[in-house]
């Protein structure tokens, strides 16, 4: 595949406040990745992944060096800019779901494309495609209170994906998804980075998820130790 | 717009809690609106019972003549004007003489105000053409709650002392001919009314009176040589004062109550953004800006005022029609604030008082539900994700 290269990580740290000190979460990362990847970032529980994900997407600032997402800097990028290219570009799947409580699953799904100011009807189908992509039609009008934790992370699902995005940021999507539904929604995420050449970055250490990817970068203690191409 | 309709389904959502602070919101809607109406009402028929009873279209005074000092009373009396002789005989004025009195209702000696007025006036609402003599005895009249307090009946005699203008005492019996019923203490307790010209005859003062009212703004408006002209505003000013006091004695309850309304909408703003930060932190990373989150927030909170409005006029509207049609029945020691009140109070609502309580209370919940909401603003997003900002 020729692609644009999509995400550009140059001398990454990220240094967290603690007590009287610091905790490096990560240091000197050097990364490149390329529309259309399906990359995942693997390693032990607080290797840095989750944090390296919320740096890419904007939610936080490096503490040295940067990265270039779709072009901008993420270092001098201002609040109101961060907002619009989360928006336009970004779809987040969080390691906890964050669903909202009071909307439905069809609302919930529905709220990326609000914040797009799409038509009603153009919602609607997006909305219904999102939830048939995870096996979720029977659900619409429930409310997250009332589904299993394997169920909430579809709907988190399909709410990433719902704006068909240029990049999907997934922390740990599968953790609470049976093999069979874990598949599923692996093979509808295969499928949607084919046809819409949609980049996908996995933080996972589920080997499921690392069977689909095509790129691994292995992190411990916020360094990269291995960044391998698999050939499929 | 996405805030205003995101807004919705967050309050609808929150089901329960939502309408209880619209319910304590529409309370105050409600309570704010009756009772100013309330004040409003009494003052609207003070203001005309003090007019149509006591006051007419303004007052001439003797220039000695002071209503807070009884001693002056010896001193205040003048003869009437001239010009005004027509207007006497008409009985468009109503010239008044007073003096004070003693009666012994019962064994008791009471000290009363005696009144001398013209039983041809047409000044004023007392009914003082009803004082007609049976034979050769004097005509008085008094109020219900004087003719209470002495346990007089109508046709009963009272010995009545007096001092004439020598300063000699004297003495006679009067004949209770009208006991009238009015919402005006002023012209009623502790005063006996009888007839100008029995009056002038028993203080020996021919052709005089303290003071002069004016049925009609046309006949006095200015000072006459001895007379001080006393305007109606002038005259209505204590009324307006007193009821100015009593409303914000009444306020300080509906401010108790509208802050509670208030508090209960804070602190669900509040709980809100510390129960939900991880939901906030999310609609942020999926690109909503601080502004529009603020807006949610705002519009969330000042929802709850304009849904008041809507369950406050359900049970609101009928509520203050009843009050209306019916009035407020006063109790009888209503008679002790000092105002007059009548038996009922109509409470009068204006539109201006609705919309004033409505913009009053909607300002305040919006901003108190802003405030929190701004929080939200120094949030860092990556923190509220994780639900950790305490
Ligand atoms: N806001 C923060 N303040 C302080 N320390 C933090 C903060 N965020 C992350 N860390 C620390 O940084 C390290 C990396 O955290 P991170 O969440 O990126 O790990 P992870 O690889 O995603 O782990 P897991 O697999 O458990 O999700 C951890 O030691 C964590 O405690
Ligand atoms: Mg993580």
């Amino acid at each position: 595949m020729n692609n644009k290269t999509i995400i550009t990580i140059n001398n990454l740290a990220k240094r967290f406040p603690i007590g009287g000190g610091e905790f490096t979460a990560l240091k000197n990362i050097n990364l490149k990745f390329e529309a259309g990847e399906f990359a995942g970032l693997v390693g032990p529980s607080g290797s840095g992944k989750t944090t390296m994900l919320n740096i890419i997407g904007s939610l936080d600032n490096p503490s040295d060096g940067d990265v270039t997402l779709l072009g901008t800097s993420i270092k001098k990028i201002n609040p109101k800019r961060a907002s619009s290219l989360r928006k336009h570009h970004i779809g987040f799947i969080f390691q906890t779901y964050n669903l909202m409580p009071v909307y439905t699953v069809y609302e919930n799904v529905e709220f990326p494309l609000l914040l797009l100011k799409k038509s009603a009807a153009e919602r609607r189908k997006a909305v219904l495609d999102a939830l048939e992509w995870v096996g979720l039609m029977d659900k619409i009008k429930s409310k997250p209170k009332q589904l299993s934790g394997g169920e909430s992370q579809r709907v988190a699902i399909a709410r990433a994906m719902v704006k068909r995005p240029e990049l999907v940021l997934a922390d740990e999507p599968t953790a609470n998804l049976d093999k069979e539904n874990s598949y599923h929604i692996l093979d509808t995420m295969v499928k949607l980075n084919k046809e819409l050449n949609t980049t996908f970055l996995f933080a996972t250490h589920d080997d499921k998820v690392i069977k689909y990817l095509n790129r691994i970068i292995r992190l411990e203690d916020g360094k990269v130790v291995a960044d391998d191409i698999i050939k499929k | 717009m996405i805030a205003f309709k995101l807004a919705i389904r967050n309050l609808f959502g929150a089901g329960l809690r939502t309408f209880l602070n619209v319910l304590i919101l529409s309370i105050s809607y409600v309570v704010i609106i009756l009772l100013n109406g309330f004040y409003q009402g009494w003052g609207e028929q003070a203001r005309t019972d003090s007019v149509k009873w006591a006051y007419g279209q303004g007052q001439l005074w003797h220039a000695s003549y002071d209503p807070y000092d009884a001693f002056t009373l010896t001193d205040a009396h003048g003869a009437i004007p001239e010009s005004l002789n027509d207007a006497v005989n008409e009985g468009s004025v109503a010239p008044i003489l007073l003096a004070p009195a003693t009666v012994y209702p019962e064994g008791r000696i009471k000290s009363i105000l005696l009144k001398g007025i013209s039983i041809n006036q047409k000044a004023i609402a007392l009914p003082s053409d009803l004082m007609i003599a049976t034979g050769d005895e004097i005509p008085a009249m008094m109020g219900t709650r004087m003719a209470k307090s002495m346990n007089a009946q109508l046709g009963d005699f009272i010995l009545v002392r007096w001092r004439d203008a020598n300063g000699t005492f004297d003495a006679v019996e009067i004949r209770i001919a009208a006991i009238f019923n009015t919402p005006m203490p002023p012209v009623d307790a502790g005063q006996i009314w009888i007839p100008l010209k029995s009056m002038q005859e028993m203080l020996r003062l021919d052709g005089e009176a303290t003071m002069i009212i004016s049925g009609d703004e046309s006949i006095i408006n200015a000072d006459l040589s001895d007379w001080k002209f006393q305007t109606l505003p002038a005259l209505l000013s204590d009324i307006n004062e007193l009821i100015e006091m009593k409303k914000v004695g009444g306020s300080i309850m509906y401010l108790i109550l509208l802050a509670l309304a208030l508090l209960a909408v804070f602190d669900t703003q509040i709980l809100s953004i510390f129960r939900r930060q991880k939901e906030i932190g999310t609609i942020i990373a999926m690109g909503m800006t601080r502004k529009q989150v603020i807006a949610i927030f705002t519009v969330e909170g000042a929802m709850h005022a304009i849904l008041a409005i809507f369950l406050g006029a359900l049970y609101g509207i009928p509520l203050l029609v009843s009050m209306r049609k019916n009035g407020f029945a006063m109790p009888e020691y209503a008679d002790d604030f000092g105002v007059p009140i009548a038996d009922t109070i109509f409470p009068a609502f204006s539109l201006a008082l609705i919309l004033g309580t409505i913009l009053l209370v909607t300002i305040t919940t919006t901003i108190v539900s802003y405030i929190p909401a701004r929080k939200i603003s120094k949030m860092n997003p990556n923190d509220a994700i994780r639900g950790k900002i305490q």
